[in-house]
Parts: structure tokens; sequence; C-alpha cells
């Protein structure tokens, strides 16, 4: 499959997800200027991780209006699967692609160390290949990860079971002691409605590799191949994009 | 024209940042500072015939930009 990776000015891990995504996954990938108006019929879109537009105003509210988030929003609204990581998940609710917003941690720490999330839902793109409940180490690296949403909105993503990730405890228990930046409910990555976009503040991109810490972010990268293989079976994947229907129709 | 756009996080949200400025003001002996909310001040130097127009303008701008409607809202004051 092909995975696209955007990168905006400030992007600092479009490389690691590139090189997951090409190497470790040995997938088609490619790098795609936020200037770009064309996602170049790629199968799956990640919005990488750094500080696009330098955070200048707040967290991925310049990098909204980049070029490329036109087609990034189609490509979402026609089902294609979307990843966003970090600051990648900060445009994608600027953007409106998924609920709530992000403020300061809690205590206005940067918090940069190794976190356990909960895999919640295993019926995303980017979750398919978790077991139910399976904890994973991964690093986070942020300022602005304090996950807000109003009550009613809230309360929405939990009936929706739209809470992907939660942080936790290495055992996989959930307690304020194991809340990194102050999200409510602990939740560390969230999907719409639809199910096809998701963000998370942790980088699943630098745990791929046990020689860097831990491997345990690379069954993110296989689900997605997973739900690729098996919507190829389903005849889903070829229609994603409109840029798809077009060559299908040809 | 000038529109003075004030953005502030909305009352129900927390503000880390103004809650520790709060607490280091209070480490200074500001008792009698009970609370503080910190937020953006911007600056809009509009072309505009008329108050009304340069206060529609700053408004959109407001609520499309400068602020996340979700977590923050905002107040304009327009000067000539």
């Amino acid at each position: 499959m092909k995975i696209a990776v955007v990168v905006f000015p400030g992007s600092n891990c479009d490389h690691d997800t590139y090189y997951v995504a090409k190497d470790v996954l040995g997938q088609d990938a490619e790098l795609i200027w936020h200037k770009d108006t064309s996602l170049r019929r790629a199968d799956a879109v990640i919005l990488p991780g750094g500080f696009a537009h330098g955070d200048y105003l707040r967290t991925g509210a310049i990098a909204r209006f980049s070029p490329i988030m036109p087609e990034v929003a189609k490509f979402a609204a026609a089902g294609g699967p979307v990843l966003g990581i970090c600051n990648g998940f900060q445009v994608l609710l600027e953007a409106g692609l998924l609920p709530g917003a992000m403020l300061r941690n809690r205590r206005l720490q940067f918090r940069c160390e190794f976190v356990h999330v909960r895999v919640e839902q295993t019926d995303t793109p980017f979750t398919v290949a978790c077991r139910s409940g399976q904890s994973i180490k991964v690093p986070i690296a942020h300022g602005e990860g304090n996950y807000y949403a109003e009550p009613d909105v809230l309360q929405r993503l939990e009936q929706n079971r739209q809470v992907v990730f939660r942080y936790v405890s290495s055992s996989g228990e959930m307690t304020e002691d194991y809340n990194p930046n102050g999200s409510v409910n602990n939740i560390a990555g969230i999907c719409n409605e639809a199910r096809n976009v998701v963000g998370l503040m942790p980088h699943p991109e630098r745990a791929c590799e046990l020689a860097i810490g831990s491997d345990d972010g690379l069954v993110v990268f296989q689900s997605l191949l997973k739900w690729s293989r098996e919507s190829l079976l389903e005849g889903n994947l070829a229609t994603t994009t409109s840029e798809h229907q077009t060559v299908v129709n040809r | 024209m000038q529109a003075r756009v004030f953005v502030t996080l909305k009352p129900s949200v927390f503000d880390p940042q103004g809650t520790t400025v709060a607490e280091a003001l209070h480490t200074l002996g500001y008792a009698a500072v009970r609370d503080v909310r910190q937020g953006k001040y911007f600056e809009l130097e509009i072309d505009a015939p008329n108050a009304e127009e340069a206060r529609r303008l700053a408004a959109d701008a407001a609520h499309r930009l400068l602020s996340n409607p979700v977590i923050e809202s905002y107040r304009i004051e327009v000067t000539s």
C-alpha cells in the first residue's frame, strides 16, 4: 500500500514516520509537502509530529489552512484512513476532523518519556491488529496534550466508543497517577464517528524497533496493513478517494 | 480602523497557565489576587468604511483563526 506522510514547515517526525512506512514495513511511502494539493493516490495519510508553523497562535491552528488540508479532509470523508500523531493529532483537532481541543499540559510541563497506553478499540484502521485492552509502551513528547472536550462531546465520544487509547500503568490500570498531562478520562487518542480518522499524542513511530527502546508502536502500523489487506478483499480500498474512483472508472 | 481582539479560555475550561501565574503571584505576597486567567491580545489594523464593518471582519477572523471556539471565547473593541 502507499502511505503519504504530510510535511509541514516545522514537522520533525516526518522522516521517522516515513522510515517506518518504507523501511520497517516495506511499503510504498511518500513525503508530501503541505503546499501540495494532491495526495498522489495514497491509500493512507499520516500527519506527523513536530511543531507545524512553530505552533504559532495555537498548535495546529495555522497548519489547518495548509493547501493539502482540503485534500486530507476529502480523503477522510471518503473513508480513507488518516492518522495524526502528536502535532498531527493537534492539526486534526483544529481542522475539525476530530472533536475536542488541546490545552497546555497540567502543571505546564513538557513531558518527554515512555508511557503505557491501553488500546480501547480494535475496530479502527490503526488498531485492528491489537488485542482488545492491550497495553503498549510508547513515548510521548509534548507540552500541549491535555485533551479537552465539552461534557456533551465527551459523553458522545465515550458512548460511540471513540476513545481509542488511554494512559494507564504498565499493568494496564487507569488512574490519575498515570495521566501525564491532565487529559480528561486519561484520553491519549480518539477516532472520528466513522472510525477511519485516528489521532493520538504518543509516538508509535518512535517505538518500532527494539534497538530504540520499544517496538510496541509497530502494531499501529501493522494494523494499517491488516486493515488494508482486509479492505482490499472487501473491495473497499480502491474507492476510498475520488482520485481512485476516477482510476477505477477509466 | 483598529480592532482589538481579546481571546481567553472559556470560564468552564481549566487554564493551567493562569493558575500557575496566580500561584506565583501568591508566592510574591499578592494574597488579594483571587484568580488569573491568561489570554491572547491582537491588534488588527483594518481598512473598513465604518466601525461596524471593522467589527464584523474582526469577529469573522476571531471565530475562524484567532480563537478556537471549542475552548476559547473572544471580545472585540473597535477604535478609529
